[in-house]
């Protein structure tokens, strides 16, 4: 069980936030010069030395173009159009054909965006050339720098989250599976007839999983910060208030699907049905404000998005016990609730 | 203090869906009294327990215990019973001693406390007092799970089937301790599949399909039983029973261990005339005895009886 309980959530944490990155890098693209001027080569240079791009072929027909999508080979294509260098010098414009795979669709979001800054590099290096065309180049440069996370990083990002669900799941399961095995094993008949009230039984069982949860997420914050370097820009201390209260809340639904259902593999699914409902509706992977209307409105009710965001305000953003207030009202008034119905739920008599 | 009632049933009905598991139960057990309920599995003991422990809620009628109602005032009971599921229910990675702690405590005593109350039994565990008690054997753990039931010092204590699965040896060990503790003054209710060990009880309860067949003292148990009984031996057991079953006047035939206990439907039985019958139907060394009924004869008495009564 020890093991269990804290060697597989850090590894999951180590692998997880390395694996779901949304870094794009080394992107395969096939190349369709149709120019073969001295611009283009340099254009497709632009591409090649860039880092995110990685030249895996090239040719001169746009079926074979189609068919290195087609076959994966490559993730983008990009046409020069013959007079590629003339129509640039002489009309200062030109159209380049960038060709996306986009079954993955953050993915070609990013490649887009890659494609954006090497294209408007390589415009830049070349206004000299815009100029004694006698076009116009741009008087407003577009800059952007993400903030509180300006370089990026999508560890920075996931590691708060990827913590979160793993405090859940630890918390989750352990007191999902804990009430409803003493039904299996018996020992729930020997307890149910002490004079033990329900809410001295309840708060036995939560205890010790609180600690460990609360245990589980210190672990979980000194591998964030020594081996993902993850910022604390806020303070621990808040942090652990409101971890101290979320564990009531997934503790309190964990116990009530325990005291309801009769064996572990029921509870098991329950458990499971709501871990990935919350998972999926947490912001962890997609972006709250991208789901629909009534997709956002359900989130409110998950905690675990709560936590997750609380996390990444108060670790990259340094948001303070004011600015998260909203979402802690909400996760106090959960926790009384679970509490509340697994205590009532959990009745001192017989489950025939 | 004898002569007062610690258990009291009246009308009591229970159902699972659509299985009586208890039809109209009346009892009343006194204090002090060591009280046994016999019968097959499946017969409604477990689920009479369940309600005196106030684990169940009856459909119909009620049950007192110890003067408490066991829906309204279930708190008052569970502080004193003691009760011990025929399942073993104690936590089998916790050590004897942990157990026995744990259980003290929940119930706000200590083991030191009520020491003496248990010391016979508990002595004999102490060996292993560090041992976890899914490890223990069967005899060791229901001596276990009785001293857990006994360490906060219970007035009443339920002992569902407490000897199934347990040697020979350890079921007559522990029939001598609830002698013991009934000479403490608790009251004992146990339930068994087991005849011999009902003879041990002050007073017996028949049940068979969630109904009693009858209750009273062992001895008043077997005075129900009015028909002469005789004990039939022959090498061909098998035989001989088919054969007895044909006799005209057989009332019930049934194998009893090594011989075949009988009953004539006449009130009086020419054991001459039996043997003549047995002889010329082909059996030899025939002996017939006439036998004094024991408690397993009247429990199947008043199954056949009452089986009897429903087929008319």
């Amino acid at each position: 069980m020890v093991p269990i309980i804290f060697i597989m959530p850090f590894i999951q944490l180590l692998i997880l936030s390395n694996a779901a990155t949304f870094d794009v890098k080394h992107v395969p693209f096939h190349l369709q010069d149709l120019d073969r001027s001295s611009l283009s080569n340099n254009l497709a240079r632009y591409f090649s030395s860039s880092g995110y791009f990685r030249r895996t072929g090239e040719s001169f027909s746009s079926i074979q173009a189609v068919d290195e999508l087609i076959s994966r080979k490559a993730d983008l294509v990009v046409v020069i159009p013959r007079n590629f260098e003339h129509d640039l010098i002489t009309l200062g414009s030109t159209p380049v054909q960038l060709i996306i795979n986009a079954e993955d669709g953050f993915s070609a979001g990013v490649i887009q965006g890659y494609t954006n800054d090497i294209i408007t590099g390589f415009n830049n290096e070349h206004k000299m050339l815009f100029a004694r065309a006698g076009a116009a180049f741009p008087e407003i440069q577009v800059t952007s720098s993400g903030w509180y996370n300006p370089e990026l990083e999508y560890t920075h990002y996931m590691v708060p989250g990827i913590l979160v669900i793993l405090v859940t799941l630890i918390g989750l399961f352990l007191s999902g599976m804990n009430v409803v095995s003493e039904k299996e094993t018996g020992t729930i008949e020997q307890i149910n007839v002490t004079p033990v009230k329900s809410y001295q039984f309840i708060t036995g069982k939560l205890l010790p999983f609180w600690i460990i949860g609360l245990g589980e997420l210190t672990l979980g914050l000194f591998i964030a910060r020594i081996v993902f370097h993850v910022p604390m820009l806020g303070s621990y201390l808040l942090v652990y208030l409101v971890a101290s209260i979320y564990l009531l809340v997934v503790l309190g639904m964990g116990l009530l699907i325990s005291t309801i259902t009769d064996t572990q593999q029921q509870a098991m699914f329950v458990a499971w049905f709501f871990m990935v409902i919350f998972t999926l509706l947490s912001g962890l992977f997609t972006s709250i404000e991208s789901m629909p209307d009534w997709a956002q409105l359900v989130t409110m009710l998950n905690p675990v998005r709560h936590f997750v965001d609380i996390m990444r305000r108060v670790m990259l953003k340094g948001s303070e016990f004011a600015d998260i207030t909203g979402s802690l009202v909400i996760l106090c008034v959960y926790a009384a609730v679970m509490l509340t119905l697994a205590v009532n739920r959990y009745k001192k008599v017989s489950y025939v | 203090m004898t002569s007062k009632t610690a258990v009291r049933v009246t009308g009591l009905t229970k159902h699972f869906g659509s299985v009586e598991a208890l039809r109209e139960i009346n009892l009343a057990i006194h204090e002090g009294e060591l009280f046994g309920f016999i019968g097959a599995d499946g017969a409604g003991k477990t689920t009479l327990f369940r309600i005196l422990c106030a684990l169940l809620l009856p459909d119909k009628g009620n049950a007192e215990v110890l003067g408490f109602d066991t829906v309204t005032a279930f708190r008052e009971i569970r502080k004193r019973i003691g009760y011990m599921p025929g399942r073993f229910s104690l936590y089998q990675d916790l050590s004897v001693e942990e157990n026995l702690r744990f259980f003290a405590t929940v119930f706000g005593t200590t083991i030191k406390a009520n020491y003496e109350l248990i010391k016979d039994i508990y002595s004999q565990l102490e060996p292993f007092r560090n041992r976890m008690a899914g490890k223990l054997s069967g005899g060791m753990k229901q001596k276990l799970a009785l001293s857990c039931a006994l360490v906060h010092r219970p007035e009443l204590l339920l002992l569902d089937e407490p000897t199934t699965g347990v040697d020979a040896v350890s079921r007559r060990e522990f029939w001598q301790m609830l002698g013991k503790l009934q000479k403490k003054g608790i009251t004992i209710l146990v339930s068994t599949p087991y005849m011999d060990e009902a003879a041990l009880c002050d007073r017996i309860a028949f049940l068979q399909n969630g109904a009693t067949l009858g209750i009273d003292t062992p001895k008043g148990i077997v005075s129900l039983f009015t028909r002469p009984l005789y004990a039939v031996r022959s090498l061909q057991k098998h035989i001989l029973i088919n054969t007895l079953r044909q006799y005209e006047h057989a009332a019930s035939v049934y194998a009893f261990g090594s011989c075949v206990h009988y009953t004539d439907k006449r009130p009086s039985l020419d054991q001459g005339e039996l043997q003549a019958y047995l002889t010329s139907c082909g059996l030899n060394g025939v002996q017939i005895e006439h036998i004094e009924p024991s408690i397993e004869d009247t429990f199947i008495a008043l199954l056949e009886e009452k089986g009897g009564l429903k087929n008319a």
